[in-house]
């Protein structure tokens, strides 16, 4: 390791060094008195700020972040960056608002929760889309054994997918018959996890409970209850017996099949087919503030992205060897390796493919949607972290205040120009999607109609309804 | 624990009685007892007494060592954990092995990283572009030895600011009952907070005060300092107000004859009449302080050895049981020699004493 770490410094050393002299020749034409001289604040300028702190939770898909540094893309661009875990979202989030950290590996609901309000109050924006998919939910050994019998086979005598959480509905009654709450944990109330495992047990006719407005519990006439575990404890909680299921980020899931502490049951693939994840989130003011830093940040992370997916997924090795190092994600490589090499374990012996179970680059993954920000607020009100009714305008706005698109473009259409990424893997759109169905529910979204969606669910909130400790009320 | 060292050494006597404010000033008799205890053996031969003195000070400790290592070697791999089986001390031993050979790669990445920057820099100045120079400082991750020093420097400017807070307040509550039974309460309320509850207030705070984006002392550093002072001066505090008050009456009366003002009183009289109470004080306060900052260093993801055992508990790899015991070992071989420094400049100070 140490004699090819001494050779990838060399070439990127030197990569460096000809990128930063080729770009001030082109800049100033005066290579000998450019000491002086002071570039303009562009996307194109100098680094303002080479320096950098990020922060990323123990989790695969900070993969990008991780490739950046460790491939030397962020030195490629001038850039001296920091990588540092964080305990939990909360910390991260703090981290980012209280400038300990120049930005972070988030949760795409975090810079939306922050914009509106929701929690700590911040301007936070989303420039760049991490991944697409790469979470799961898990059930533990007892409960998976409770519903094991029931489940529909296939001709292999393997579990037909997706399992819905119909399935569930007679363990959580057994469960209240013997006045046991059936919980289950999730990482975060804005997390994409937090959305997803209401979205499938709402899909199996089980509530997963309401926010009330200044309440962050979310049990309110809840079927089954949430409550909020770091990622990394996850597996440590699910043996602990405090909850009976889970939904988060790999390599947490595939920890519960090699631990033999649980089996998962469900990806989020196969929830909403490829829902968008993790995003890089920063202060607004950071980015106005360091616009060329910011560029040179989503180059490297948009580089590191398309070293992740390039040939067919021909670095994946590679990635989770880095990935298993202790400053990382640091679980043990086999672990990461079971869902980051197409595949995907769901019991042990079911290992069944799964390609798309984390994308970073190709579909236009990078891309931060507005839609898939219209997404994440609609949940929000589904589920009455937005305590009253908004217009349509009033989520277009938010997104457009929150996903910066812009900014994705000006530094992937510079990578276009150098010829780094092809030009096909940037979209031509007006920031939404159109309408999408690969939900698990079957019921459609148009990122365009948002209060027309909404509509649509039987479980969740309705126009009007507003919700108290008592339950739901409509108007 | 510092009663159990004690034993040792006359001088740690005022520990005992000294956590209780409300208690009356302790008694002479601890001191007695201790000098009679190390008289009583004088009878046999002193071959004997040398030989049953290495006895009880290498051999026995020796003893009891190997003893726990072998015990913890014989159950630890019947502990199943979903992690493998608990690591006994021959893996502890190769993690320990494993820390040192990550450090040494890291010292080469980072040597290779500067070696790089300099060869760039000078290729850069060569070919006529300045603007390229580079100087960065080293962003690897923190290493195990980086992490011991940044807990050993958190712990000494809390340590410090617990001293200078406390000591004052203690000698103004040695000296008058008032204020003593003014702040009293107050003490006894907060004594007994836990660092934890600290924890986010203080990091509160100390994100509002602290606004500007680059500045002295990391957040992270001053919150962790911050909470180790505010669990860690109470034993200072009331140590030294116990120190104070209990000055021999005749002592004051002298400086009262002598006319002497209240800062040659302080210096002349309270101060080295009081300072064994005080350095007891302050050991106690060490001991609490690196107990508090491995604490909060866990909770709030602050750089240190704290961060070190969340980090690898959050890991969860085959490797990071092993990597916790072995942090666990320096943590407390780090702890012991702390106390073992306060305990001889204790020695010291107590040695010195002229009242």
């Amino acid at each position: 390791m140490a004699k090819s770490g001494g050779f990838k410094f060399d070439r990127r050393g030197v990569v460096a060094a000809t990128l930063a002299s080729v770009a001030l020749v082109a800049c100033g034409e005066t290579p000998g008195g450019s000491e002086g001289t002071i570039v303009a604040a562009s996307v194109d300028g100098a680094v303002e700020k080479p320096n950098l702190k990020l922060g990323f939770i123990k989790l695969t898909d900070m993969a990008p972040l991780a490739i950046a540094k460790e491939k030397g893309y962020f030195a490629e661009e001038g850039l001296n960056v920091t990588l540092e875990p964080q305990a939990n979202w909360k910390v991260l989030l703090d981290g980012v608002i209280g400038g300990q950290l120049d930005g972070a590996h988030m949760l795409a609901g975090q810079p939306l929760a922050a914009t509106i309000g929701y929690g700590t109050k911040a301007d936070l924006i989303a420039p760049l889309s991490l991944d697409l998919n790469g979470n799961a939910i898990t059930l533990s050994n007892k409960v998976w054994d409770m519903v094991k019998a029931d489940l529909p086979k296939g001709a292999d005598g393997k579990p037909i997918h997706p399992i819905s959480a119909e399935v569930l509905k007679p363990v959580v009654d057994s469960f209240e018959a013997q006045g046991k709450p059936f919980n289950m944990g999730m990482v975060f109330p804005v997390s994409t996890h937090n959305y997803e495992i209401r979205y499938w047990l709402a899909a199996g006719g089980l509530k997963p409970g309401y926010y009330s407005d200044g309440d962050v519990q979310g049990v309110i006439d809840a079927d089954v209850k949430l409550s909020v575990t770091p990622p990394p404890q996850m597996p440590a909680t699910l043996e602990a017996g405090t909850i009976e299921g889970y939904c988060v980020g790999e390599p947490w899931n595939q920890a519960a099949v090699f631990k033999k502490i649980g089996v998962p049951v469900i990806t989020d693939d196969q929830i909403w087919n490829d829902n968008p994840e993790k995003v890089f989130g920063l202060r607004e003011d950071f980015a106005e503030k360091y616009p060329a830093t910011t560029a040179a940040m989503l180059r490297a992370i948009i580089k590191a992205q398309q070293w992740l997916d390039a040939d067919g997924g021909a670095n994946r090795a590679e990635a989770v060897e880095i990935l298993s190092r202790p400053n990382y994600v640091g679980a043990d490589a086999e672990v990461i390796a079971a869902s980051m090499t197409g595949v995907f374990t769901f019991e042990p012996g079911d290992t069944r493919k799964a390609e798309g179970f984390n994308i970073f680059f190709e579909r236009y993954a990078g891309y931060p949607y507005y839609s898939d920000a219209i997404w994440y607020l609609t949940q929000m009100r589904r589920w009455g972290q937005i305590a009253s009714d908004r217009n349509d305008q009033w989520y277009f706005d938010t997104a457009k205040a929150v996903y910066r698109p812009d900014l994705y473009l000006a530094a992937a259409n510079k990578l276009v120009e150098d010829g780094v990424i092809p030009a096909e893997s940037v979209p031509e759109t007006d920031g939404y999607r159109g309408e999408q169905k690969g939900f698990i529910d079957g019921i459609a979204y148009d990122g365009s109609k948002p209060n027309d969606y909404l509509a649509k669910f039987p479980i969740g909130l309705k126009a009007g309804d507003t919700v108290t400790a008592a339950g739901v009320s409509g108007s | 624990m510092a009663t159990v060292f004690a034993d040792t050494d006359p001088a740690a006597q005022p520990s005992s009685p000294a956590s209780e404010t409300s208690s009356p000033p302790p008694a002479p008799e601890g001191n007695v007892k201790a000098r009679v205890e190390e008289n009583a053996p004088a009878e046999p031969s002193p071959l004997a007494l040398k030989i049953r003195s290495v006895a009880t000070g290498l051999v026995w400790p020796i003893i009891g060592i190997a003893a726990f290592i072998g015990l913890w070697a014989a159950l630890a791999p019947q502990v199943n954990t979903s992690l493998g089986t608990l690591p006994g001390p021959v893996e502890v031993i190769e993690a320990g092995i494993g820390l040192y050979d990550e450090y040494s790669a890291a010292k080469e990445a980072e040597a290779a990283f500067y070696t790089q920057q300099t060869a760039n820099n000078e290729a850069a100045i060569a070919a006529g572009n300045p603007g390229a120079v580079r100087d960065f400082t080293y962003a690897g991750p923190p290493t195990f030895l980086d992490q011991i020093i940044t807990s050993l420097e958190t712990v000494a400017l809390g340590f410090f600011l617990a001293t200078v807070f406390a000591v004052p307040i203690g000698l103004m509550a040695g000296l008058s009952t008032r204020f003593n039974a003014a702040i009293n309460p107050l003490v006894q309320i907060m004594k007994p907070v836990s660092p934890l509850a600290w924890l986010p207030i203080v990091t509160m705070v100390i994100s509002a005060m602290i606004t500007s984006a680059d500045p002295l002392l990391p957040k992270a550093f001053v919150i962790s300092a911050l909470v180790v002072m505010l669990c860690s001066l109470w034993p200072t505090l009331i140590n030294t107000a116990v120190g104070t008050s209990s000055i021999d009456k005749d002592l004051l009366n002298v400086g009262k004859v002598l006319r002497l003002g209240w800062f040659d009183k302080l210096t002349k009289l309270v101060l080295p009449a009081s300072l064994p109470y005080i350095f007891t004080g302050m050991r106690l306060s060490l001991g609490v302080g690196w107990m508090v900052l491995i604490a909060a260093e866990m909770l709030a993801q602050n750089p240190g050895l704290g961060k070190f055992v969340w980090d690898e508990f959050q890991n969860g790899s085959s490797q990071s049981l092993s990597r916790i015991m072995f942090a666990v070992v320096i943590i407390g071989l780090i702890g012991f020699l702390l106390d073992r420094a306060m305990m001889a400049l204790q020695a010291m100070v107590s040695k010195n004493r002229t009242v």
